[in-house]
């Protein structure tokens, strides 16, 4: 039953390590899980490391534990079975070994337990038509089942932690946590003296007094927000608003500029669309460096003529050039290889022709918390 | 053993606590592990730390972490300067510049460790600091112990202080750390218990009072694009300066008195203002 949870936990993508596994067994052990109910609690607070995840353990504990059937013999052997799991525990945590064959042990000493119980009669199963039972309180060990049995499934069964998915929607302040994270420092600023290395060095220097200065730490990443505006933008307004909010108020950056653009850039980026203050891409292109960061914000999808046709969109056409909107697109992304798209739209509307010729020229995530954090992995790798 | 053994956290009078927080604090103290508690400003992460220690009358030792913290801090701090002015100028009777010990000063971790008896541990704030820095304290809270290499020893804890962490998820924590604590989030409260919270913070408050604000506090808290959502310690505030102005009841449902103290951002004030017809 506890490979089964372990299973399930890992098939939901919950990476819970030995360490935690032990620890938890542990808990078991010292009587902290009497009925399911506790044991949902106990699980969830040590194997579990971050509300988002509380979901899926909901899942897991549930696909577990639902319809399982009352039964004195099961309580011992499941008291067995974690007496000698702790033994096991026991044995190989004494032992220094590499973290992988301990794994391998470990999991073996499952495989065989699974065998043994499994040669007596079927202890879990969906099909199970009695419900959990009450009474036959096993005077230790875990009791399966009870009233606290029934409570803990109900409750894992709600899904009251659904909100907190990482998979959900963004909000101001996720912006700003994750955009932090594309800060890089590098002492290059103004000297400073250095506290430390001058108490040590007078303290080698036998008293004499040794000044010693360095640079103070700045942060040199430049970022350029550059967001598609109406038309299907519409309904993520609020959404890319937050985002041009968030990144304006992350102090640090070394510079922090946002454009406009509807569709796609032909030629030329909006300053704001209310002023129609616009400067060339060309022009653009010869301040920003390959070390500037370059966010796009859109949903990439158009009429197949907006992005590939050199006239493009209405009135907003580049004769001179001859350049398509994706040439554009191509063009920046030569000149600033740190450069991600992130799409509001869920991925499931991103099989279209000029989302995935837009996705062929940059990395394409999706504007949840997973994805921005997914992208600025991607911009610190240098857009690869 | 039995279960009862560890049972030994029940909440303090003033601390309203969730069943879920009360069983986590216990299995944290039964497996020797930090408790990370995470959870929205202002829902009561640090009090926890108060409350256990009242609850298990232990002493409570609290680590402020702030940004330029670093985990030596908590250790301990060799003060050369000190010794170093000592060795120079020190004329003063009874100074021995030669002992070492004189100018080695134990942090707040060092402290817990050292306490003759158990306390309990609050570091709080953690995501304060600099992102390596839960990482540099895997050794003292994986083994409550770290060495002091002037002095060639190994400070230990005897007792395993009952370590409390909090954290506002500013930033990501490292999985290393994340996977020796016991965690916890602490959701926002429910009506119900905000009113068992006033009840316990404010028992001689007019019933209809509060039950007037609350319903207010809970309409703010589900307007849109709000910066920062009020907390349980704004209420609080918000009914304490409520109650010493005499407002009354109707006027909570028709108006937004003293709404300043609920809410602070000044762009949060504006949408409220639009919203309930006043600045």
């Amino acid at each position: 039953m506890f490979d089964l949870l372990l299973l399930n936990l890992r098939r939901r993508d919950l990476k819970v390590g030995l360490g935690e596994w032990m620890a938890f067994l542990d808990g078991v052990g010292k009587g902290l899980a009497v009925d399911l109910d506790s044991l949902y609690r106990l699980g969830r607070a040590v194997l579990v490391h971050q509300e988002s995840q509380f979901d899926d353990w909901d899942l897991a504990f549930t696909a577990t534990f639902e319809g399982v059937e009352v039964d004195e013999k099961l309580s011992k052997a499941l008291d067995e079975w974690l007496q000698d799991a702790r033994n096991t525990a026991g044995d190989l945590t004494d032992i220094e070994l590499e973290d992988d064959e301990l794994r391998r042990q470990f999991y073996e000493r499952l495989k065989e337990q699974k065998e043994r119980h499994d040669g007596g009669s079927k202890w879990v199963g969906s099909g199970g038509t009695s419900p959990f039972g009450t009474g036959g309180r096993a005077s230790k060990g875990i009791q399966v089942g009870g009233g606290g049995g029934r409570r803990a499934i109900q409750v894992a069964g709600e899904r009251q932690w659904a909100d907190y998915r990482q998979d959900r929607r963004l909000e101001h302040r996720d912006f700003e946590v994750a955009l932090r994270a594309l800060r890089s420092l590098t002492r290059e600023g103004p000297m400073e003296l250095d506290v430390d290395d001058t108490i040590k060095r007078t303290a080698d220097n036998a008293g004499d007094i040794d000044l010693v200065f360095r640079r103070k730490r700045v942060n040199r990443v430049h970022l350029r927000l550059i967001m598609d505006t109406g038309g299907s933008m519409s309904p993520h307004t609020r959404l890319v608003t937050q985002l041009f909010t968030a990144a304006q108020e992350v102090k640090g950056f070394k510079s922090f500029e946002a454009w406009y653009f509807h569709n796609a850039p032909y030629g030329q980026l909006y300053e704001s669309f209310e002023t129609r203050q616009r400067k060339p891409i060309e022009e653009l292109l010869r301040d920003w460096t390959p070390q500037h960061r370059v966010v796009f914000v859109g949903d990439a999808s158009m009429a197949p003529y907006e992005l590939f046709e050199p006239w493009g969109y209405g009135g907003m056409t580049d004769r001179r050039t001859q350049l398509s909107g994706l040439d554009w697109l191509k063009r920046i992304r030569t000149r600033c290889p740190a450069s991600v798209w992130l799409n509001p739209d869920p991925k499931r509307w991103w099989r279209h022709p000029t989302v995935e010729a837009i996705g062929a020229v940059f990395p394409m995530h999706s504007l949840t918390l997973a994805g921005l954090r997914d992208a600025i992995r991607t911009l610190r790798r240098g857009g690869h | 053993m039995s279960a009862i053994d560890f049972d030994r956290f029940q909440g303090a009078a003033r601390y309203i606590a969730e069943d879920t927080l009360l069983s986590d604090v216990n299995a944290a103290i039964a497996l020797g592990r930090p408790l990370l508690v995470r959870g929205e400003p202002g829902t009561g992460k640090t009090m926890l730390a108060h409350a256990i220690a009242e609850s298990l009358e232990m002493p409570l030792l609290s680590w402020h972490v702030k940004s330029t913290t670093t985990a030596q801090e908590g250790r301990y701090h060799y003060d050369v300067v000190q010794r170093l002015n000592d060795s120079r100028f020190g004329d003063i009777d009874g100074i021995d510049v030669r002992d070492i010990r004189r100018y080695i000063k134990l942090g707040v971790l060092g402290q817990a460790f050292t306490a003759p008896q158990q306390v309990v541990l609050l570091i709080d704030e953690i995501d304060k600091a600099d992102v390596e820095f839960p990482n540099d304290l895997l050794r003292e809270l994986d083994e409550m112990a770290f060495t002091i290499p002037e002095l060639d020893e190994t400070v230990r804890a005897e007792k395993r202080p009952v370590t409390i962490i909090t954290s506002n998820a500013e930033k990501e924590l490292p999985d290393a750390f994340l996977r020796r604590c016991v965690f916890h989030f602490i959701r926002f409260p429910e009506p119900e218990r905000v009113l068992r919270i006033i009840d316990a913070h404010m028992p001689n408050l007019e019933e209809r009072l509060i039950h007037a604000a609350v319903t207010r506090f809970y309409e703010v808290r589900r307007v849109n694009g709000l910066r920062k959502k009020p907390s349980t310690s704004e209420l609080l505030d918000w009914l304490v300066v409520l109650a010493s102005a005499g407002v009354r009841p109707q006027e909570i449902a028709k108006r937004m008195p003293f709404l300043s103290v609920l809410v602070k951002q000044e762009k949060d004030l504006e949408v409220l203002g639009r919203r309930f017809g006043q600045a």
